[in-house]
């Protein structure tokens, strides 16, 4: 009996089987619940099932028993690292619905903290990225420089990163005393750390090797998989909605969009490091621009009225209850507003039914489509370069499945 | 923003193919049958003026208590032209079954995959339709209005992840 087994054993060559293996859902280098099944010859992957799992959030089911308002802290929590981008995205999205414009001063308060919030979703992104490539003094260095991000978001809006600033209208309040000095120190010193991790990178053969050549993503099939943001342009496509579509002041500044040649891994990393640098300067300009004036829409149906006319008259009580427990109330209509988030189009297709809460909130996230495109990817590399590769799409768990 | 001449140039291209046609806040929205609708989105995707090559989104608003019931909502990108379109097919409740977009562009695959696991609408010639977030034995689908939002699904059984990680359909 044990006899036969081994013979069967012995005929059949490991080498030689195609082998099928998970990989996930909690391995330490996929953050989130992902699962990649491997069909694999030795270390090659011959064919690749992604399985991006469910977090059980439900956002956009949530966000239809909800106010309008109420969904700014839901969208938060879609993309944590870049939580600005999403709250802008939505209160832009609502705001159309409305056929209002919010302030001035408010819009160019967006974008200088959606570009904050950009460079931190980056350096996160290209931190972790080379950690589990080796690097692991750059990871810290980018922690470093996004941990300076994150004060500067933190004495804006109150919070690190469930931050809630944006309303339908507005934002929740102005920007603190001295915030441009603070940005301006800030930048000096993620100039600094960018050049620290320059020096250790860009000349460094394991990140080179390990990155260069990995994971290559033609512009056709890039395209074809409505894969958007710093992978469609490592690539060598310039689509930026920053510049294709401007949504806020974006077409008042200077910026370029970088793009890569091989849409390798090694092309994302160096597009996400410049994309870092751009941003620097969209804000330094913004903070040149930036006017003085409301950050609210005057219109009491829309922006809540101030707390001391809450306290103070019933007029202002009323106004405030009818806001908070009635929502603003959107005339019916559709409505599909793009930003660009950290990982690309970012797209909020809001449907209204002219009551106070949403009829669908859906939303384009930008990571799902990296996740589609992740097996065409990885067809014909080797187990390693999952990780190296996983890192680069960046997803993030809470945008990709809702 | 966005080109306002594309929908009179869809509209020209493809007479009698568009039900409705609209323009709300900026954007262009066409409405479409099923039976037409592998010839309109080849159309849009091919013809030179369109090159509509990047499909933004693919999603479904469920209208509950109309008729038709299901509205199935295509957001389209040109990114050589920079113009936008919203394509919609309306399916009702008993047959809800729309023509996949997967053989032209590829994320389609995954995003119709989503609005099947959510909504429960098919779509024919779907090369791999299997829910995506969900697993396999959950019943019912969440985004569908008439799904209670305060249930809870009973746990299924562990099974074999090796060999047999997707039940069959």
């Amino acid at each position: 009996m044990a006899e036969s087994t081994w013979q069967v054993t012995e005929q059949l060559d490991p080498t030689s089987e195609v082998m099928s293996l998970q990989m996930g859902p909690s391995h330490p280098a996929t953050h989130g619940t992902v699962k990649f099944n491997l069909k694999l010859d030795g270390e090659k992957i011959l064919d690749m099932d992604v399985e991006i799992g469910y977090l059980h959030r439900g956002f956009e089911k949530m966000c239809e028993q909800r106010t309008w308002n109420h969904v700014v802290p839901y969208t938060d929590r879609l993309n944590y690292i870049s939580p600005l981008i999403n709250n802008a995205g939505f209160a832009l999205a609502a705001e159309r619905l409305l056929d209002i414009q919010a302030p001035e001063r408010c819009q160019y308060i967006r974008m200088i903290m959606s570009e904050i919030s950009r460079m931190a979703d980056h350096f996160t992104c290209l931190g972790m990225a080379a950690a589990e490539a080796g690097a692991i003094s750059v990871a810290f260095y980018a922690l470093e420089a996004r941990e300076t991000l994150f004060d500067i978001i933190t004495a804006v809006t109150g919070a690190r990163l469930t931050v809630s600033y944006a309303r339908v209208g507005g934002i929740t309040q102005d920007l603190p005393a001295g915030f441009a000095e603070r940005v301006r120190s800030a930048f000096k010193d993620i100039r600094a750390v960018m050049s620290d991790c320059d020096n250790l990178l860009s000349k460094n053969r394991i990140f080179i090797d390990r990155m260069s050549g990995i994971g290559v993503l033609s512009k056709e099939d890039a395209i074809s998989y409505g894969v958007t943001g710093p992978l469609l342009r490592a690539s060598g496509v310039p689509y930026d909605v920053r510049k294709a579509d401007p949504y806020l002041f974006y077409d008042r500044v200077d910026f370029d969009i970088p793009t890569g040649t091989e849409g390798d891994n090694y092309d994302r990393f160096s597009v996400r490091f410049e994309e870092i640098r751009q941003s620097i300067r969209i804000i330094e300009q913004a903070l040149d621009q930036i006017p003085e004036g409301p950050v609210r829409v005057d219109d009491p149906r829309i922006s809540l009225p101030e707390k001391k006319d809450v306290y103070g008259n019933i007029e202002g009580l009323m106004n405030h209850f009818k806001l908070v427990i009635e929502g603003v109330k959107i005339p019916p209509g559709e409505v599909y507003q793009a930003v660009e988030g950290g990982n690309g189009e970012l797209g909020f297709y809001l449907v209204s039914d002219g009551s106070g809460r949403p009829y669908r909130v859906r939303v384009r996230p930008p990571c799902f489509f990296g996740m589609a495109a992740l097996g065409q990817m990885l067809k014909g590399y080797m187990i390693s370069d999952i990780i190296t590769t996983f890192g680069m799409v960046n997803m993030i768990g809470g945008e990709c499945d809702r | 923003m966005a080109d306002t001449t594309v929908l009179a140039k869809v509209e020209a291209a493809l007479p009698g193919k568009i039900l409705e046609s609209s323009t709300l806040h900026g954007d262009e929205t066409i409405v479409i049958s099923r039976d037409d609708a592998p010839l309109v989105f080849r159309t849009l995707y091919d013809a030179p003026e369109f090159a509509f090559n990047l499909l933004v989104d693919v999603t479904a608003v469920d209208f509950f208590g109309k008729e038709p019931r299901f509205e199935v909502v295509y957001h389209l990108k040109s990114i050589a032209l920079s113009h936008r379109l919203r394509v919609k097919i309306r399916v009702s409740e008993d047959d809800p079954v729309v023509p996949t977009v997967s053989s032209i562009w590829k994320g389609g695959n995954w995003l119709e995959r989503e609005v099947w696991d959510m909504y429960g609408i098919r779509f024919s010639h779907h090369p791999d339709l299997r829910r995506i977030l969900m697993y396999e034995e959950f019943r019912g689908y969440p985004l569908r209005k008439d799904y209670p939002v305060d249930r809870r699904q009973v746990l299924v059984e562990e099974r074999d992840p090796v060999n047999d990680p997707w039940p069959r359909r």
